[in-house]
């Protein structure tokens, strides 16, 4: 295999399985299901393969790979590489994380999928396009690529909220697309602006021009504009993470959009928020964002407070734990606030440890409402009778997630607070209060559901089948793992906290 | 003046537009013999041959030098081949279109005329773009517009394309009077219609009076030629007019007409009032003028997606489209950034493309039906899926999604609105804002295509020219979105920048 295709590869595995569905018969429900899980499998591998051969101490550079695109305007007198978009992928330690994440959610939300009522040929082809979307975010090496791919994951995403979602799934993908959309919009002014100032959108190039005074710039970037397109991207992200008050679209997402599909939006296509503001924000923009760092972690601490309070109320437990995907977001923005290795490292693992459990606990309402057709949590009550080991389960994701030593969640949300109790104690101090009420939300609604009143007769209810144990044993392995070893994240992340200055 | 005068004249770069007045004096005759009971498609293959052949002899004359005939009234700069591409490529894809058309009540013995006027129509573009004079560039436009009027009210007993040609023609006259005004003024100061000498004269202007009377008429042709552009403030006509005249008709004013808009107004404004100084600063009149080029692109973009929001016809709101889409590309041209031209032309060949083959498919499942409202889109993603895919591919263009050639089109204007100093910020975020509702109503045909249930399930019947109108345009558009380098490049290597645009 040759070297410099490997990332190509790795995000453009999925388009075989679209490829392939597109020529079967939609009415084959079974081959269509298992086609469309195989055809996670190959960028699985392949991110694997990538993550081991980095434990093995193979430079991550080698994975580049760069060739000419677009070529903007003729204007050869200003050199070659002017105006320019190359097709460029690379990975370093936290994109690989991310596309090792990535990956596997995709594979087990392909199993998710497999609870999927209607018009499965269309279902599984825009999945694996939402999966090269963002396989392909984490790998881009410049803004615009990163646009195109960003925007890829915003129309399959449209087209499974509107057609496979729940009963106000029109409405929930609208506000998807317009949110997101106007975000993306944002978010197209800051690459453009540096764009046309710089004459180019990598990167790396970018860190460098913008921040070496007198570079050779079309235009200069005064401190005001770079100020200007920092909160720009702040609010671009911010959407996307989301940070309060832009976080009205999410609930809808969360509660309205099939589970299998809200796995891979809380685990994967929030974080892509996190990733953003942490690769261009801090990168780029470095100066500013070290200013801006005190607003970033007053707004971790309100996204905490308020997405804690406001699940403590909730009646559905998907809004619960849409809400818990406010708080734990407002833990990254805490972390990034604090600014020190630490901080930057909790908010990080937070990223991937949320990734996944909340991969875990949706996953777990899919196997709830399979079988009861509903969310409410009072409705549900009394699992454990029906499903022991789904509700087992079930309280193992809601301990990881309010942060249980030995499990991911507690590896990183101590960190992000031991960073931000370095800079801003008091701050710190009031968000500890969150932590507290994840615990008493998280316990209210999964003890209610596990061992509350049963008002239902469990007859005919299974518990677990066999594909369902896969992607249970997966994530609850993983989240143990890191929890008890998180050697696992670090390591890969050594560089790149190095090159953030924390 | 003797034959041998006549004949030193360097008749062959007028090729292609000889070979269309051909093709269409030979259709007029040929319609006015053929029997009565015969059919008159093949009139429509011979006027799309005439096309396809003048698109050839334009390609064998890309590689010649820039060369003016007829006392300069005729210039075949590299300006023109680039434009006239657009305009034949557009006109072949409607032609494909009205071969097909067949409305509800028949054509009846319009049917050959419904033909060769696109061609006459695509022959005052042609010159449009070709001139360097002011008479032949009013000649052309008149040829063009004329044309579409009739074009428009093809459909003689119907009430709304009859309506639909009376507004055009009102409008029309309006706006080509404020432009001719315009013109006037021009003409008044300079004393020559030759667009060259023009610039000349007017760069030694030193009188600021004149210098106020030209910055009136630089408004008051760009005002009436707004018309053609269907910009604001003269975008009113073509809701009715979109809506009334027959499928191929709209698209071919969508495209071809709004191309040559585009191409007229580069034409006079650049190279008349580039050359004008202005009175309060060193940079030409052109350059003070940007802000009320601004004003109204700005306008036009919202005006266009803001009531397109409301539209049920699908007509109406490609009209509104259309209006908003005119409205980016006046972006660029306000910018007036080096990768102007680029930009303008790269939009308007990706507009081409995305627009077009969204009218085809309107054509299809509109055209039995007696309404065009978009819930006739309902469905259709199960009654023919691979249709619904081409249309998801045009829209998602349209609304500018990458992996699309529209994508890049915004993209490119973005980057010359953006490079100038001081940056058009609030112009680019007018357009990337107003972009954004857009989403609203392109989406909402994509709601009705994917997520709702069709009224019957009746089988579409295809129609072999329709059908190949779709698979050109999309994939023209997926392959300009992802690869758009082929077409910069043969920009770039036949166009060379237009440096020629004066000489």
């Amino acid at each position: 295999m040759n070297e410099s295709y490997y990332l190509s590869l790795l995000v453009f595995s999925p388009l075989l399985g679209i490829i392939l569905l597109a020529f079967m018969s939609k009415d084959s429900e079974k081959s269509i299901k298992l086609l469309g899980f195989m055809a996670t499998l190959p960028p699985a591998i392949l991110a694997l393969m990538a993550y081991v051969s980095r434990l093995m101490g193979k430079d991550l550079a080698d994975f580049s790979e760069r060739v000419r695109w677009i070529q903007f305007g003729n204007l050869p007198q200003m050199g070659e590489d002017f105006f320019t978009v190359y097709y460029e992928l690379g990975i370093d330690g936290f994109s690989l994380l991310m596309i090792v994440l990535t990956a596997i959610l995709s594979t087990l939300a392909a199993i998710a999928s497999f609870h999927i009522k209607k018009e499965w040929k269309g279902y599984y082809m825009l999945f694996l396009l939402l999966e090269i979307g963002m396989l392909g975010v984490f790998t881009a090496q410049n803004l615009i690529l990163f646009f195109v791919f960003f925007e890829l994951t915003l129309i399959p995403m449209f087209f499974l909220i509107g057609k496979w979602g729940f009963f106000e799934k029109e409405k929930a993908a609208y506000s998807f697309l317009i949110y997101n959309g106007l975000g993306s919009a944002i978010l197209l002014i800051v690459i453009m602006v540096l764009f046309a100032r710089t004459g180019t959108t990598n990167i790396e190039a970018l860190k460098i021009l913008v921040n070496t005074a007198n570079s050779d710039l079309i235009t200069p970037l005064s401190d005001s504009v770079k100020y200007g397109l920092l909160i720009a991207l702040l609010v671009a992200f911010g959407i996307k993470l989301p940070i309060f008050p832009l976080h009205s679209w999410m609930l809808r997402v969360h509660v309205e959009a099939p589970p299998s599909i809200v796995m891979l939006h809380s685990g994967i296509l929030l974080k892509i928020g996190a990733y953003g503001l942490i690769r261009f924000g801090m990168g780029i923009f470095p100066e500013q964002f070290k200013e801006l760092a005190v607003v970033l972690a007053v707004l971790g601490v309100i996204n905490l407070l308020y997405g804690a309070f406001l699940a403590f109320i909730q009646k559905d437990f998907k809004m619960v734990l849409a809400y818990s995907s406010i708080s734990h977001m407002g833990i990254v923005l805490i972390g990034l606030g604090a600014l020190n290795q630490a901080g930057i490292q909790g908010a990080i693992f937070q990223v991937v440890s949320h990734g996944l459990i909340s991969a875990l606990l949706f996953f777990l309402v899919g196997v709830f409402y399979e079988r009861t057709h509903t969310t409410d949590i009072s409705k549900l009550g009394g699992m454990a009778k029906g499903m022991p080991i789904a509700s087992g389960f079930l309280l193992a994701g809601a301990m990881a997630s309010l942060g249980l030593p030995g499990m991911s969640g507690f590896v990183s949300e101590f960190m992000a607070f031991l960073g931000l109790f370095e800079e801003m104690p008091w701050l710190a101090a009031v968000g500890t209060l969150g932590i507290i009420m994840t615990a008493v939300y998280l316990l209210r609604a999964v003890l209610a559901i596990t061992y509350g009143r049963a008002d239902r007769e469990f007859a005919g209810i299974t518990d677990l089948r066999s594909y369902e144990w896969a992607p249970v044993l997966v994530l609850v392995g993983l989240i143990v793992l890191i929890g008890v070893y998180p050697a696992v994240l670090s390591e890969p992340l050594k560089s790149v906290l190095l090159g953030l200055g924390g | 003046m003797d034959l041998d005068k006549l004949l030193s004249f360097q008749w062959g770069m007028m090729t292609p537009e000889f070979l269309i007045l051909g093709t269409a004096t030979i259709l007029a005759v040929l319609d006015l013999f053929m029997p009565k009971k015969m059919n008159r498609n093949i009139l429509g293959f011979f006027g799309l041959a005439g096309i396809v052949a003048a698109i050839v002899s334009l390609t064998l004359l890309l590689g010649q030098d820039t060369a003016s005939i007829l006392h300069d009234t005729f210039r075949l700069d590299s300006f023109a081949k680039a434009f006239k591409l657009l305009l034949l490529g557009g006109a072949a894809l409607v032609m494909l279109l009205a071969i097909d058309y067949k409305p509800k009540e028949g054509m009846e013995e319009y049917r050959g005329e419904f033909f060769y006027l696109f061609m006459t129509a695509l022959l005052g573009a042609m010159m449009m773009s070709s001139s360097g004079d002011l008479i032949t560039l009013f000649v052309g436009l008149e040829l063009l517009s004329i044309s579409s009027y009739i074009l428009a009210g093809i459909r003689k007993k119907n009430t709304r394309s009859n309506e639909s040609a009376m507004k055009y023609v009102i409008n029309g006259g309006i706006s080509t009077a404020i432009t001719l005004f315009g013109m006037s003024y021009v003409y008044g100061i300079t004393g020559t219609t030759n667009l060259r000498e023009m610039a000349g004269l007017l760069s030694q202007i030193d009188n600021p009076q004149h210098v106020y009377i030209l910055g009136l008429a630089f408004l008051m042709i760009f005002v009436g030629l707004s018309f053609k552009l269907a910009s604001a403030p003269f975008h009113m006509w073509a809701p009715d007019v979109y809506e009334g005249a027959p499928t191929p008709v709209t698209a071919f004013l969508s495209v071809v007409s709004k191309t040559a808009g585009f191409v007229i107004m580069m034409r006079v404004i650049l190279s008349v009032f580039a050359a004008v100084p202005s009175n309060d600063s060193d940079l030409p009149l052109l350059f003070s003028m940007q802000d009320y080029i601004g004003f109204l692109a700005g306008a036009t973009m919202i005006i266009g997606n803001v009531i397109a929001l409301r539209q049920r016809s699908i007509k109406r709101l490609f009209a509104y489209s259309s209006i908003a889409h005119a409205g980016y590309i006046l972006v660029a041209f306000s910018a007036m950034s080096v990768v102007m031209f680029d930009s303008i032309w790269f939009y308007l060949l990706a507009y081409l493309f995305m627009n077009l083959g969204a009218f085809a498919i309107i054509q299809l499942m509109t055209m039995k039906e007696g309404t065009e409202d978009i819930s006739h889109f309902a469905g259709l993603y199960r009654r023919s899926p691979l249709l619904a895919g081409a249309m998801a591919i045009f829209i998602l263009s349209l609304a500018g999604i990458p992996g699309t050639a529209g994508f890049i089109g915004k993209l490119d204007i973005f980057l010359g609105a953006l490079m100038v100093d001081p940056a058009h910020y609030v112009l680019v975020s007018i357009m990337i804002a107003t972009t954004v509702v857009s989403y609203f109503y392109y989406f909402g045909i994509l709601t009705q295509m994917f997520f709702r249930p069709a009224a019957h399930h009746e089988k579409i019947a295809l129609q072999p020219g329709t059908v190949i109108t779709v698979i050109i345009c999309a994939a023209a558009t997926v392959v300009f979105g992802i690869m758009p380098q082929l077409a910069f490049d043969f920009f770039n290597s036949n166009f060379n920048q237009f440096i020629d645009f004066l000489q």
